[in-house]
């Protein structure tokens, strides 16, 4: 930790924008992927019709009383050991008490003092320097409901539906020092939760909600005071809105007005972010334990059992694969940017036994084709296992590069191609044959004895025109690599 | 420690509570009364001494009981929205919320 | 069997006579009915409905003739307007929840109506189980039966005067700080308030949730024994707070000797703010029981007067953050005139409210406000530990604890005005047992000025209520005190 801390206290010089050091915080809501609410049995489905999925305790009818959602303590401990955080043996469920609609107790059941999860930390490459953002904590909580302001002229609806829904709310250390720093944070964690499927990511429905607390300061100087951009819905608002309110802090600053701590919305039209009215008492929630619900006790056995059952994490995966597979840092975190690139990957190397070769295939062709149709990998219509036989072709030579693209382009346009039918068909095999090979180098210098003899007075580029003609004469089967061989030892004798 | 009428009004406000004038220095006189009885309590030394949260949990090892993820509460919209102040298609309808 | 006899006979002898098809479901509930409607002027129902009831009471004829009676078959109960009923509007004694219709039935209503318990319908009760005297129901109070002058006692008010009226056999209570056992004293019934966590709070409107409690309201304690035997047992689905203990059967151990029994009595219970006359029927009591062959052995609660301010810090805060649902959204009143959101919430919950609830409200929201959670909410808490510290203390040297349940008999409707402090005061002997959640109950062992009934606190270690009854039936076995009726009952 305290080498974090001391990296941390000496602002780097190139990060500085116009003098002053930026830091930022996150605290993400993150809701998990339970089948029923954290203290009811409703479902927690997306998108039902409103209030259809709100039942007696998510409307905190008279009587009700909460029960909790193992599934939920279940994930959380799943994030803990993902991030390498303190699960807390003994932890408590606090009331935390103010009055909204979307609220239907007037409080909501969070954990205050003793959170589930405790410290750990969240590792990203950022470019390539490896960064680390540390983790105050990650508590259990219950999500609200949602107020719709559009229709009703003059009143809000309130849709209960989502009342309920488990979230893991997940607060870092104002660690980060760059909008980069801050969004490649936002991602690295997104892509833990649904690597291990605690959560389904999906932002536009809101299962992955990141609220940005956004400082600036002159180095060396005390935390400015912040100002938490809500309800971040995608990377590239949150890359606009932390651009935005980092500049809009700076000009407060630097025409002399302080900055008030406030809770502020980002607009995706303007590209800017405004303060909320302020929501009132925000400073008296009033929080005690919730005599409804005793400690949540979570024995060491179940912590084992649950890192037992645990998917391999993409760090761990990333390690291997350098290791294994002989790949470079950068290339193994490429391909561990989602569960399925990584077993795609995984598979064709095994069975081919080429894991850079199709590690940049993955990387480049692959990828590229995926980009331009806007699909994933699991979307991909060639194989690992195509893959694997279109790099073993390569690498014993029976077709180049080149031929292996068009290959490749043979088989994304049609599923039941297989890769040798295709070389076959389309004749792309090398021209392996050196009898054959030897009788047109022998044509082509019979025929060209201007080149030769220039080549001879030691133009090299003579060569070159000479190769081009047996590659002509071979119909570009030939291998460039046999044919400069075959070439420069006829014309040395 | 004596309650005033300005903390009567911020509690009231906490707690949404309107109050009638008369209410206000009622309540204000009847608080300091009971707050009264409980400087008593102020006084005890309680150093070292464990809160008790849950009466049964004497013994501290009191943990919670946690539930299967089973989702199994049928749709009651329309029991459960009987006695409902102001509804429009199934939303609960409330004064407009300005953000 | 002459009808007119049917509200004499105990549950038990109720539910024998009905098993034996001496007497129909049916006509014992119309019997009841009609009482309860003659009777109406002492205030105790909230809500009635003959239909129900009467539909209730032919289901229980059918099994009873298809033998497969439950053990209650056909018992006529009333309950607590705090338990949610769908079958009954459910107030909880508040303007805020006027004519409320609950989707679903408490758990402690529906074991009983498993058991074959037909409901007369809703008791009243102070608002949201808040008072000593029922006077803070906002619709009316009730009154004493022994003495319409009188208050019933609280916040059970309605189900001790309806039980000692004869308007039905027993009924369901809730004990928070002593709102089972002191109405059963005031009206010399006896009433139970089990273990907390002992049976379910799911579908009890929540008062005070680390305190309130169900439990029963009858004339002996055989009754109590056989109800709580219903009403008990773990709820894992619905209560987190449910204890894990599989329910009993408290009838078993009744006759059990109490020879050699050690009662313990404690000094801080008999001080001077005892007065006389109660004092003389808990010593009277108290030599019974030992010409019954207990021990009567000296020990000390010191911190029963600190359960004053103690109770009444814990309790409102847990309250003040219960009663936030209550905000004219999703149930009950709406005020019909505000101006934006925050006006409705706040005219709605005045206008909801009555005096006693606010007050409550606005202590508890003082206590657990910043800056005063340790000094007052955290403080009470360490103090709730200590104060279950000694009765542990105390149960190493007796098996049970016995003493008064309030100071005096039952005093004057609007005896304590405009003095909610006098209300408070008068809770010192019930609310420690509250505060460590242990069972405790209260039965008629005599009486006061004006021939007002005086009842004996028992109060038992955690999960000895079946010890509880039965040193409460061997005393019923050898005195009549339960068996004395209010003039003209």
């Amino acid at each position: 930790m305290n080498t974090v801390v001391d990296k941390k206290s000496g602002a780097n010089e190139s990060l500085l924008v116009r003098g002053y050091e930026v830091v930022i915080g996150f605290e993400t809501h993150a809701q998990l992927s339970t089948q029923s609410k954290i203290f009811s049995r409703a479902p927690t489905a997306f998108g039902a019709e409103p209030n259809t999925q709100a039942c007696a305790v998510d409307l905190a009818l008279p009587g009700t009383l909460p029960v909790m959602n193992k599934g939920a303590v279940e994930r959380a401990i799943e994030l803990g050991l993902a991030l390498g955080s303190h699960i807390a043996p003994r932890s408590i469920f606090a009331r935390k008490n103010y009055f909204y609609p979307d609220l239907p107790k007037g409080y909501q059941i969070s954990q205050f003092e003793i959170p589930v999860v405790q410290g750990g930390s969240v590792e990203f490459y950022l470019g390539d320097e490896k960064k680390s953002v540390r983790l105050v904590r990650a508590h259990l909580e219950e999500d609200a409901g949602k107020s719709l302001h559009e229709d009703f002229i003059g009143q809000t609806g309130i849709d209960l539906n989502r009342a309920g829904t488990p979230l893991l709310e997940i607060v870092t250390e104002p660690d980060m020092r760059s909008t980069a720093e801050a969004v490649a944070y936002a991602k690295e964690l997104h892509k833990i939760v649904t690597w291990i499927g605690i959560c389904d990511g999906n932002m536009q429905e809101g299962s992955f909600r990141c609220d940005a607390n956004v400082s600036v300061r002159k180095p060396g100087e005390p935390l400015g005071t912040r100002r938490e951009i809500k309800n971040l819905n995608s990377f590239k608002f949150m890359q606009q809105a932390i651009d935005f309110e980092i500049r809009w802090q700076i000009e407060e600053i630097e025409d002399g007005r302080a900055i008030q701590q406030a809770t502020v919305l980002f607009n995706p039209d303007t590209g800017e972010t405004r303060a909320m009215r302020s929501k009132e008492d925000a400073a008296d929630y009033r929080y005690f334990p919730d005599p409804d619900l005793p400690p949540l006790v979570i024995a060491p056995e179940w912590v084992e059992r649950v890192r037992a059952s645990m998917t391999e994490l993409p760090r761990v995966m990333a390690a291997r694969f350098c290791a294994d597979y002989g790949l470079s840092d950068y290339d193994a975190t490429a391909l561990t940017q989602s569960r399925e690139v990584a077993s795609y990957f995984e598979a064709a190397a095994k069975a081919c036994g080429q894991p850079k070769l199709v590690g940049n295939w993955i990387m480049g062709e692959i990828s590229r084709r995926l980009n331009a149709a806007e699909s994933d990998i699991s979307a991909c219509p060639v194989s690992a296992v195509q893959l694997a036989q279109l790099v073993g072709r390569i690498q014993d030579g029976t077709i180049s590069n080149n031929a292996a693209k068009q290959v490749m382009d043979a088989l994304w346009t049609d599923p039941q191609a297989q890769v040798d039918a295709v070389i076959e068909a389309k004749g792309l095999k090398q021209m392996n044959d050196t009898g054959a090979l030897e009788k047109i180098v022998d044509a082509v210098l019979a025929a060209n004895p201007k080149n030769v003899d220039e080549f001879r007075a030691g133009n090299a580029k003579a060569l070159n025109a000479l190769v081009g003609q047996i590659m002509k004469g071979s119909q570009g089967k030939a291998n460039p690599q046999q044919v400069n061989d075959l070439l420069k030892q006829k014309l040395a004798g | 420690m004596s309650l005033t009428l300005a903390d009567i009004d911020r509690l009231a406000h906490l707690a949404r509570l309107g109050l009638q004038p008369d209410e206000r220095s009622l309540l204000c006189s009847q608080l300091n009364d009971f707050f009264g009885i409980v400087e008593k309590m102020r006084a005890v030394d309680t150093s070292g001494v464990v809160p008790l949260a849950h009466p049964v949990d004497v013994r501290g090892d009191m943990a919670l009981r946690l539930r299967e993820d089973i989702a199994g509460e049928p749709n009651q919209r329309e029991a459960n929205q009987i006695s409902a102040p102001a509804v429009e298609s199934g939303l609960f309808l409330v004064p407009k919320v300005i953000e | 069997m002459q009808s007119i006899d049917l509200h004499d006979l105990t549950v038990a002898e109720l539910a024998a006579s009905l098993r034996d098809r001496k007497v129909s479901a049916v006509e014992t509930a119309q019997h009841f009915l009609n009482r309860a409607q003659a009777q109406a002027g002492l205030g105790a129902f909230l809500d009635t409905d003959e239909a129900v009831t009467l539909r209730q009471a032919r289901a229980a004829d059918a099994r009873l003739a298809a033998g497969t009676a439950g053990r209650l078959e056909g018992v006529p109960m009333a309950h607590k307007d705090i338990f949610v009923t769908r079958d009954f509007a459910t107030t909880a004694g508040s303007r805020m929840l006027a004519g409320y219709r609950s989707p679903f039935d408490a758990t402690v209503v529906s074991r009983l109506a498993d058991a074959g318990v037909v409901t007369l319908g809703k008791l009243n009760c102070d608002e949201f189980a808040m008072g000593s005297a029922n006077e803070n129901s906002a619709f009316h109070p009730v009154k004493n039966p022994w003495d319409t002058s009188r208050t019933p006692g609280g916040s059970s008010g309605g189900s001790a005067a309806a039980v000692a009226a004869r308007l039905a056999p027993a009924a369901t209570g809730t004990d928070t700080g002593g709102s089972i056992r002191q109405p059963a004293s005031f009206c010399g019934i006896t009433g139970i308030k089990p273990t907390y966590g002992r049976a379910s709070r799911y579908g009890m409107v929540a008062f005070a949730s680390s305190l309130d409690q169900a439990g029963v309201l009858a004339r002996t304690a055989e009754d109590c024994a056989l109800l709580l035997s219903s009403m008990c047992g773990p709820d894992p689905d619905r209560d987190s707070t449910s204890l894990d203990v599989p329910a009993e059967d408290f009838t078993r151990t009744l006759d059990a000797d109490i020879n050699g029994l050690r009662i313990g009595v404690p000094s801080e219970f008999f001080g001077e703010g005892l007065a006389p006359d109660v004092r003389a029927a808990v010593d009277a009591a108290l030599k019974q029981y030992e010409a019954l062959g207990a021990r009567l052995v000296p020990i000390s609660l010191p911190r029963t007067e600190l359960s004053i301010p103690v109770y009444y810090i814990i309790a409102p805060a847990e309250a003040s953050s219960n009663l936030s649902r209550f905000d004219g959204v999703k149930f009950g009143h709406r005020a019909k005139n505000f101006t934006d959101l925050t006006d409705m919430y706040e005219q709605t919950r005045a206008e909801g409210f009555g005096d006693e609830v606010k007050r409550r409200i606005m202590i508890g929201t003082y206590v657990l406000s910043h800056g005063y959670y340790d000094a007052y909410y955290l403080q009470a808490q360490k103090i709730r530990r200590m104060i279950a510290d000694d009765f542990q203390q105390a149960f190493k040297d007796c098996d049970v604890i016995a003493g008064p349940v309030a100071p005096t008999v039952a005093w004057e409707l609007g005896g304590h005005g405009n003095d909610p402090l006098a209300d408070y005061l008068a809770d010192v002997f019930t609310l420690p047992a509250s505060l460590a959640g242990l069972p405790g109950m209260s039965l008629p062992v005599g009486f006061g000025a004006r021939n007002l009934p005086v009842g004996l606190q028992l109060i038992g270690n955690h999960l000895t209520e079946a010890r509880l009854l039965n040193v409460a039936h061997r005393f019923q076995q050898a005195t009549d005190w339960h068996t004395r009726r209010p003039q003209g009952i």
